[in-house]
């Protein structure tokens, strides 16, 4: 008969393999930085582990789980404004590159270089949002997230979370050439 | 029991996606079908990105140690090079103050030889001009005046 242990680790196991790849793709989006992303999912994985008792399952595992890469996403984003010698090299993409990425799909040339070039425009809009709106934005339209999860894994209210969105949002009809 | 605590509750699919989370989907679809279509379209193509470079960069899986060994070292190598500068830093100090120190001393050693010596030659030179001016000035009474002299010597005694 499984101990109480070992159904834990199950738990936690099966949590790891179902989020992992999710809490990854959110931190590679927020940082363009394929070294770090992994390094903060493996810390993000390691303290919820740490935490498993606490968590009380008030809000989803993906939504605890957010909210840990949250934090410690500005935790490095603090320790390394604060010990800029510990990292002299900045390991993060160029938008050009991070553009690069698309499906296979089903599309011709021109559709092909339009669709990069959109991506390209995005990602710059991203990169001059503020550190809570690029999260906001990040959390709805890569991760898809509603905005009360949003509200629960940032901390915000779900006041806030609109308005970060709103301007988020008018930044990048900006960068597409669009009105605000 | 902690096992219990919520996570059968969330129900999570083979997708990785719970019931709530699905209902979400449905929900950002919605809000998302009401953007402009150029923006919808932007913001579709950008996750569309995101997805696949996330799914190319997750499936180049490294070990785990690797990371952490190689910030361990980096860190360790930091700290290694820290050290040696402060102590560079402090000896390099310590053996300066050290060298003008003993300059300094050998400097007021020279100093304090020089005005010795200087000294003593000045005693010298006096001495020597005392003694010329002794063997100059100082003369026998000429016989001649011998008497003269005895007179006064003797008015000095009456």
């Amino acid at each position: 008969m499984a101990t109480a242990d070992q159904i834990a680790a199950e738990e936690f196991s099966r949590i790891v393999q179902s989020h992992r790849p999710q809490i990854f793709r959110f931190l590679l989006a927020s940082t363009r930085d394929v070294d770090l992303a992994e390094t903060l999912t493996q810390d993000c994985f390691l303290k919820a582990h740490r935490n498993w008792g606490s968590f009380r399952g008030e809000s989803s595992a993906m939504t605890w789980l957010m909210r840990i890469a949250i934090n410690l996403q500005k935790d490095h984003w603090r320790n390394r404004r604060m010990q800029f010698w510990r990292h002299t090299r900045n390991n993060a993409v160029d938008l050009d590159e991070a553009s690069d990425w698309l499906p296979s799909g089903e599309r011709s040339a021109e559709q092909g270089l339009l669709a990069k070039e959109q991506v390209g425009r995005v990602w710059k809009a991203v990169e001059k949002l503020s550190e809570r709106q690029r999260t906001v934005f990040l959390l709805r339209y890569v991760e898809e997230r509603d905005l009360g999860e949003i509200a629960a894994s940032t901390g915000l209210s779900e006041g806030t979370v609109k308005a970060h969105l709103s301007r988020a949002l008018a930044k990048v009809r900006i960068e597409l050439g669009g009105k605000q | 029991m902690k096992q219990d605590l919520g996570f059968g509750k969330t129900g999570i699919s083979t997708r990785g996606r719970t019931g709530s989370e699905a209902q979400a989907e449905g929900v950002a679809r919605l809000e998302t079908d009401e953007l402009e279509p150029e923006l919808r379209e932007a913001l579709r193509n950008f996750r569309l990105s995101v997805e696949s470079w996330s799914d190319a960069a997750y499936s180049r899986s490294r070990p785990v140690m690797e990371v952490h060994g190689r910030r361990i070292w980096r860190l360790a190598a930091g700290w290694a090079l820290g050290c040696a500068l402060v102590a560079g830093a402090v000896s390099g100090g310590v053996h300066e103050r050290h060298v003008r120190q003993e300059q300094a001393r050998i400097a007021a050693a020279a100093q304090l030889e020089k005005h010795r010596l200087a000294a003593e030659e000045q005693a010298r030179e006096e001495e020597e001009l005392l003694a010329r001016v002794d063997s100059e000035v100082s003369r026998e009474v000429p016989s001649a005046m011998e008497p003269l002299a005895q007179l006064m010597t003797g008015d000095e005694s009456q």
